[in-house]
């Protein structure tokens, strides 16, 4: 497995998704670095792979655009080969693939989650050593060391839709709080069989916590 | 093309350097390079030193670089990686202009150029700030060395853009008119010149809007030298001479000839 080498933008990161009946909700805060210096403060870490598929990434920005380029392109190819989308498992097992048989070559942590026909919401998450995990809901990235107690405590298995939401602004929010490597603003997208629903919650709109 | 970057040179460079002889340090362009999206298009704004260590080897160089007649590309890090890689992908654009028969677009140069510094793995050091105006509208991305890019209303790059970024946190607003956002971008370019060592001399501008580009070169200049102090001219007869010989080159030429 490799590190960041010098001079190489870090994502940092905390980044999350949460699977729910109907779909999953996905979120990501928004802050790149490269060492000190806050190279983008409103990043999108959530990235398309398909209309109802989307991967969080975290680790190298170079290489999680790399590789999350090349399965956006295998989507579309399977897309036009079967004439219907892929599964979310078969996005996560081209990310997968490449992670693993690249991974001395690659610093990246991702986690896969989308909506299909065959199985309603899935969340696969794929750390850096190019394993794949299902999962009810995933965190990753530096910031997820400081709210998996949160989130043990918090998440139940048949929340419904809002409650996800609540849960994801609230474990972001508290990473971004003690993470110095996250930060900026709470990118959220809710992917359901209808579409993909973004929103943004500022730094003025963080659910309470304490902050002394 | 193989791919990878050769290597075959590290054993020849080692034992030269074992011997004495050290390698020559590649010219950076320390940098302040930026870029500013406004109402009807893009700004682009670069300082013009380009120095070898700590010495200024070109007072007056050019750091925005043409891609397409509606992109261009500034570019801050090692000179002859940002010279070459942009002028690369420029006549790579130009065939794809041609083969598709419409206007090249900026995410297309994007795309090059992510690709191929990706492939390079960092070795490539071009950090590159990737401006233009296609039928999608404006567009202004930021491409780093190790291939990883940033789409963004505003960005600042090179050793000068600590400074710069200063200036566009504190003052940029969406909707600047043309003129606002030109001095903008002096004022973030000038912040770099002065307060950043690896940055210097003049600001050039690039204003690119919807079917025109105004490139100003040398648009502030607020490092000209000062008039001399005095002459330091030598008086005719300061220094002594015997008989005075005069020799034309043509005479000198053949004086030089040595074929048999």
């Amino acid at each position: 497995m490799a590190g960041l080498k010098p001079g190489e933008i870090n994502l940092g990161t905390t980044i999350m998704a949460v699977k729910f009946d109907g779909g999953v909700v996905v979120a990501a805060d928004s802050r790149t670095s490269t060492g000190a210096y806050v190279a983008n403060r409103v990043t999108d870490k959530l990235t398309k792979v398909n209309d109802r598929i989307y991967c969080c990434r975290s680790g190298s920005a170079a290489d999680t655009q790399a590789v999350a380029d090349i399965v956006s392109y295998h989507m579309d190819l399977y897309s036009s080969q079967h004439g219907e989308r892929p599964t979310v498992k078969v996005a996560a097992s081209l990310f997968q693939e490449i992670c693993y048989q690249n991974k001395d070559n690659l610093s990246a942590s991702i986690i896969v989650a989308g909506w299909d026909e065959q199985k309603g919401g899935s969340v696969f998450e794929i750390p850096r050593g190019g394993s794949l995990h299902q999962q009810e809901f995933a965190v990753g990235g530096s910031g997820s060391t400081y709210i998996y107690g949160f989130c043990d405590k918090t998440f139940r298995p048949g929340m419904n839709r809002e409650e996800c939401i609540e849960f994801v602004k609230n474990a972001v929010g508290l990473a971004i709080t003690r993470d110095g490597h996250s930060g900026g603003v709470i990118r959220v997208a809710v992917i359901t069989k209808d579409g993909v629903d973004r929103e943004i919650v500022y730094g003025n709109a963080l659910p309470p916590q304490y902050t002394g | 093309p193989n791919s990878g970057f050769k290597f075959d040179n590290v054993k020849r460079n080692q034992l030269l350097n074992d011997k004495g002889f050290m390698v020559p340090t590649a010219t950076k362009t320390g940098t302040t390079i930026v870029g500013l999206l406004y109402k009807d298009g893009v700004v682009l704004g670069a300082d013009t030193r380009a120095t070898s260590g700590t010495i200024v080897a070109d007072k007056n160089c050019r750091k925005i670089h043409y891609m397409a007649p509606n992109m261009y590309c500034c570019g801050a890090g090692t000179a002859a990686d940002t010279d070459f890689t942009t002028e690369m992908i420029s006549s790579q654009l130009a065939l794809h202009s041609l083969n598709t028969g419409r206007e090249a677009r900026v995410v297309t140069a994007m795309t090059m150029l992510k690709q191929y510094l990706f492939r390079y793995q960092g070795h490539i050091g071009a950090a590159l700030i990737l401006g233009g105006y296609d039928v999608t509208g404006p567009h202004l991305f930021t491409i780093y060395p190790h291939g990883s890019t940033d789409k963004l209303p505003y960005v600042t790059m090179g050793s000068g853009s600590l400074a710069a970024m200063s200036v566009f946190e504190s003052q940029w607003r969406p909707g600047l008119s043309r003129d606002e956002a030109v001095e903008m971008v002096k004022d973030a370019i000038e912040s770099g010149i002065f307060n950043d060592l690896g940055s210097g001399s003049n600001v050039d501008v690039c204003v690119i809007t919807k079917g025109d580009v105004e490139y100003i070169r040398g648009y502030s200049q607020p490092n000209q030298r000062v008039a001399k102090e005095q002459s330091y001219r030598f008086p005719a007869g300061t220094t002594e001479f015997i008989a005075p010989k005069t020799r034309t080159p043509a005479e000198e030429a053949t004086a030089m000839d040595v074929s048999a």
